[in-house]
């Protein structure tokens, strides 16, 4: 029997299995490139076995919270959610169109299960930011925040607003995803990791198509502080 | 007697022990005035830093949970300098709050004008759903903060100034108030212009309305008294930009014939300091600033 460096299977092959064709019901492409599924992997993981909400869970006080920040290219997003049954496979094909609940950028007021509006580079982790102040104001400690960035997105100097209180105030339920696909234009000369570490986060940096490495960052403990998980992709 | 923001912090920090959903968002500004609050309620007044567009947006993610924040600072770091902050992480996320400000349009001379706002109430106007408070009295400006924090998820503005006129007015959070009625025309006074304005018409025979709420424009009263004069001449006085609500009174008058002459702050800068008497001369907002323009426009 052939073990793999990749570690175990995801728990629900079948579903990360669809995630392909249940994405060429918005594109029409059977293959996908490597920028369209850049957080698929990251997402998956993320859905499949960390996050504690499901469909009948959308406006429930004590969910998880994940805010994908870096809207576009959401078809990925909108596969998981629909593999995780938070919207039916039957709205993909109506991607973009006028009357569609799924835009090129998601809408939270469309979509049950999408957490928030995005589209405007430099949102989710401010939003973020303060959703995990509500719930800590609020008792419902075991509420996590999550939130997906790009490392184009963190151009946005809003998210250097936002990565530098997170760190002082010790927001531990705080959680970033940073998609690396190099794609900022003036690249991250010393990584992107410890611009989160100097201010107090904890932070690891993975293989994000490595199921595995990116179940381990994410149940990462961090008792006491916001912790970062920087998912490294093929370049763009 | 205590300034709106005085009254403002000191109502707040109340209202804190009462409702638990309230929250607190600052950028370092007032955050001194909120220093018992914060020991009382120390997951609750949140002071980020001086971090304008993440203080906004960190009163979007409390409202996202179910909070309704309260989220304060100088009007034009509040509006101006996160505008997309208020676009996009209140109304575009369906969700509300209340956005105090302090310091208005001249109410720190000495300070320039990258402390003036006088174009926050027209900013705000490009967005759907805000209620806009601009209270003329301390004691208004409580009422409107009460009124505004218990406002369901409404959003809410409330537009702060050092400057108020002698004695409070009663305010409903909701219309306009008839002072005084004319034949000649209506002179809209808002919130802190009422006693300039008073002094202004002084002899002559018009209508005068109070407001304190601008938004949404209570248009019915506007339409009531206007066609009530003898010929729909309407002057609006606002302690912000020139002519902000000159389309909405348009649109309250639609049906009838009518002329608009708003008054306010100029866009040109004064580049002046001093004080606020001297800014409001500059501006034309004095009573005899005031006075020559209406009378001139009323033909009286």
């Amino acid at each position: 029997m052939n073990t793999t460096t990749l570690g175990t299977p995801p728990t629900t092959p079948s579903g990360y299995a669809a995630l392909p064709g249940l994405m060429s019901l918005m594109t029409g492409d059977e293959k996908h490139d490597a920028a369209a599924t850049s957080t698929l992997d990251a997402l998956w993981v993320l859905y499949d076995r960390v996050l504690r909400v499901s469909p009948s869970e959308v406006d429930s006080p004590g969910r998880d919270r994940f805010l994908l920040s870096k809207g576009h290219g959401p078809m990925a997003y909108y596969a998981v959610l629909a593999a995780k049954g938070f919207l039916p496979v039957s709205t993909l094909p109506t991607f973009g169109a006028y009357d569609s609940p799924l835009g090129h950028h998601p809408d939270r007021m469309l979509v049950p299960g999408v957490e928030i509006g995005s589209g405007s580079l430099g949102h989710g982790l401010p939003l973020a930011v303060g959703a995990a102040l509500g719930l800590r104001a609020q008792g419902l400690a075991d509420s996590a925040v999550w939130v997906l960035i790009g490392d184009a997105e963190l151009d946005e100097g809003s998210n250097h607003e936002a990565i530098a209180y997170a760190g002082a105030a010790g927001l531990a339920r705080l959680h970033t995803l940073v998609i690396d696909n190099a794609s900022a234009t003036h690249g991250w000369p010393g990584g992107i990791a410890s611009r989160f570490e100097a201010a107090g986060w904890s932070a690891t940096t993975v293989d994000g198509r490595d199921h595995e490495a990116l179940y381990a960052a994410y149940t990462q403990p961090h008792p006491d502080r916001p912790h970062a998980v920087v998912a490294r992709v093929e370049p763009k | 007697m205590d300034t709106m923001r005085e009254r403002f912090t000191a109502i707040t920090s109340r209202l804190l022990d009462k409702d638990p959903r309230l929250a607190v968002v600052l950028a370092d500004i007032s955050a001194d005035r909120f220093a018992d609050a914060a020991r009382a309620h120390p997951d609750r007044v949140i002071n980020v830093g001086i971090r304008e567009q993440l203080l906004v947006s960190t009163g979007g993610g409390l409202a996202l949970t179910g909070m309704r924040p309260i989220v304060h600072t100088f009007a034009s770091f509040l509006v101006e300098r996160p505008f997309e902050q208020v676009k996009l992480d209140f109304g575009h996320q369906g969700t509300g709050g209340v956005l105090v400000s302090a310091g208005g349009s001249y109410d720190w001379p000495a300070g320039g004008f990258t402390h003036m706002a006088p174009g926050d109430v027209a900013l705000l106007d490009t967005l759907d759903g805000w209620t806009i408070h601009v209270p003329g009295h301390p004691d208004e400006a409580e009422a409107l903060l009460r009124h505004a924090a218990a406002a369901g998820d409404d959003r809410v503005y409330l537009r702060l100034s050092e400057q108020s006129n002698a004695a409070p007015r009663p305010v409903d959070g909701v219309g306009l108030h008839t002072v005084r009625q004319g034949r000649r025309g209506v002179v809209v006074a808002v919130g802190p212009m009422m006693d300039n304005v008073l002094a202004a018409v002084d002899g002559l025979d018009v209508t005068v309305l109070y407001a304190t709420t601008v938004r949404p424009l209570d248009t019915a009263t506007l339409r009531s008294a206007a066609g009530a004069t003898d010929a729909a001449d309407v002057v609006l006085v606002e302690p912000y930009l020139a002519g902000t609500s000159s389309a909405a009174a348009g649109e309250a008058l639609v049906d009838l014939p009518h002329r608009v002459l708003g008054l306010g702050v100029a866009r040109r800068e004064l580049r002046r300091y001093g004080t606020i008497e001297e800014h409001l001369a500059g501006q034309g907002l004095h009573p005899a600033g005031l006075r020559a323009r209406i009378a001139d426009f009323l033909g009286a």
